[in-house]
């Protein structure tokens, strides 16, 4: 009975395993396929099965004068965006929500649950209502298709991540904390930039990964609010799949685009196993 | 001094969000009583013309946003269910137990867009390798051309993306959970499905409404994998409620209408979620007594 369960429980593992791991290997065995190979049919195994060729990855750092992708403008773009939107909202957010962690607000009938709500709830809003709006206000700032319009955006999308996770974590971190370094005559915000936030940094590791995968990983306004000057990676690489398809150097950008992340996951898994990410997530 | 730092904590945060989103939802309030078009690129008035339109006479907002629901609570019940089994499996004791969780976490670190473009390579009719695999059991699917079909693929790729999600929040929780509770189990001679029933799913029961709710929400804007996967297609039979607003709005340039189906989108999207957030509480709460 048991070595059935054990049984079980390792086939259960490799097919999600396969399931997880199979898009990536057909991605990487397509980067290395030329026309032949991708239009006679589905084939898995260079040499055995087709010729390799690196066409698919030197295309990517060609201009496209050269008739390249050039993924590598797009790239810091993404970079650029999603670094400045998670730093401003991570430094906005963390102090919005150790004001909401201890003290007290009353706006008429608006209370702190209320506001920690309005923070959060802003992920409830779909893109695509905002769509619009954003993009006649940007247009009246002159801010469409910049670097900077897209930041502002990003911050709506980031910050309630930010306090989301903030405040369930300095809920957590003992009140004593503050309290005593306000004893010892620290000023609210020597007693804050002091003391809480040196014992905060797994929460702010936290906050800051989910601030750089959901920045990285938006496509809809990033696709929507610029054309030419400013793109990032998704749209550049997405703009691949509406042509005559490229299969080869699609794979290839798709694999560099998801390569940075993938250093979330371990950062991540780290913080898991030794049970510092229950405290920052609920 | 004393009375004022709370709000110099608080308010540069505050003030910046309903900064930037104080003049989209005012103005798309104000669109949608106005009838601009590509025709009439005017902010005139109209009234609530847009809104009787939506609630009379346009069928296919209504079956855009049912498939909404549907994809929704799909997705999000594979999700919690594949995602709960997934971090009980790499809870304790397994073989590589630290290179399984990071594995199982990678497809949500990756960009949804850009792996619906594999996806779609993978899925593809003639070229793509899951017809090929399975022609050698002698079936194959119109994974992306057939009205049902596609609408499994879709959920293939979003339960792809997304479990990793509720995995990450499960397994943080389970982790968190205290020993004292299996260890009397176990001194009361209780099996590992006993275990599960009566100390494991009720103790994870708030993390589990938690981790729904914030999936419920994400998926209820599910629009960036259709738009790339299928563009609704074939016809209407994929197409949601945010994908519907984006043909009209950032397609036809019904701007009008579209800030109506929006501001409706919205509504509808708070109310539903209040009640998924208070029949969850109830439904998890009273397996729990």
């Amino acid at each position: 009975m048991r070595s059935f369960y054990t049984t079980l429980k390792y086939l259960a593992v490799t097919l999600w395993t396969i399931f997880v791991i199979g898009p990536f290997l057909w991605a990487l065995s397509t980067s290395f396929k030329d026309f032949n190979s991708v239009t006679s049919g589905a084939k898995y195994i260079p040499w055995a099965q087709f010729e390799p060729t690196l066409d698919g990855w030197r295309v990517l750092t060609k201009t496209s004068a050269e008739g390249g992708v050039d993924i590598i403008e797009p790239f810091f773009n993404s970079l650029t965006v999603t670094g400045l939107a998670s730093l401003i909202s991570i430094v906005l957010g963390t102090l919005a929500a150790y004001a909401l962690s201890r003290y007290q607000f009353k706006f008429g009938f608006v209370k702190n649950n209320d506001i920690t709500f309005f923070f959060i709830s802003q992920r409830i809003m779909p893109p695509v209502v905002l769509a619009l709006p954003f993009f006649i206000l940007l247009s009246n700032f002159g801010l469409l298709d910049s670097i900077l319009g897209l930041i502002i955006v990003y911050i709506v999308l980031l910050m309630p991540i930010a306090v989301w996770i903030m405040v369930d974590f300095f809920n957590k971190v003992p009140r004593e904390i503050d309290e005593t370094a306000l004893v010892d005559g620290c000023n609210p915000f020597e007693a804050f930039f002091q003391v809480v936030l040196p014992n905060s940094i797994p929460g702010l590791v936290v906050a800051g990964m989910f601030c750089l995968i959901f920045g990285w990983t938006d496509f809809f306004f990033s696709f929507f609010l610029t054309f030419t000057e400013v793109q990032l990676l998704p749209v550049r690489i997405v703009a691949l799949n509406s042509s005559i398809t490229p299969w080869w150097s699609l794979s290839a950008a798709a694999l560099v685009s998801v390569a940075p992340l993938l250093l979330v996951a371990f950062i991540v898994e780290r913080f898991l196993s030794k049970g510092n990410l229950s405290g920052a997530l609920k | 001094m004393r009375f004022g730092h709370k709000y110099a904590f608080l308010l540069p945060g505050l003030l910046v969000l309903i900064a930037i989103l104080i003049f989209p939802i005012l103005f798309t309030v104000r669109l949608s009583l106005s009838g601009w078009n590509s025709y009439n690129p005017n902010l005139d008035f109209v009234g609530i013309k847009n809104y009787i339109r939506l609630f009379t006479s346009d069928a296919r907002f209504w079956e855009a946003f049912f498939r909404l629901s549907f994809f929704s609570f799909t997705t999000v019940f594979l999700q919690y269910v594949l995602g709960f089994g997934l971090a009980l499996l790499v809870w304790k004791d397994i073989l590589f137990k630290r290179f399984f969780r990071v594995l199982f976490l990678i497809p949500m670190m990756t960009t949804p867009v850009i792996m619906t473009v594999i996806w779609k390579t993978v899925f593809h009719e003639s070229l793509g390798p899951v017809n090929d695999l399975l022609s050698y059991v002698g079936v194959s699917y119109n994974w992306l051309s057939d009205p049902v079909v596609s609408k499994f693929t879709v959920i293939i790729v979003e339960v792809w993306q997304w479990t990793p999600f509720m995995f990450l929040l499960l397994l943080a929780g389970l982790l968190s959970l205290p020993k004292e509770a299996f260890l009397a189990a176990s001194i009361d001679g209780a099996g590992p499905i006993r275990k599960f029933i009566y100390v494991t799913f009720p103790l994870m029961a708030p993390i589990s409404i938690g981790a729904i709710i914030i999936r419920l929400i994400e998926a209820s804007k599910i629009m960036d994998t259709i738009y790339v996967l299928t563009s609704g297609g074939p016809g209407t039979s994929t197409e949601t409620t945010s994908f519907y607003i984006f043909i009209k709005g950032l397609r036809e340039f019904q701007f009008g209408y579209a800030a109506a189906m929006s501001f409706t989108y919205l509504i509808i999207m708070i109310i539903s979620l209040t009640v998924i957030v208070n029949v969850l509480v109830r439904v998890f709460n009273g397996r729990n007594s």
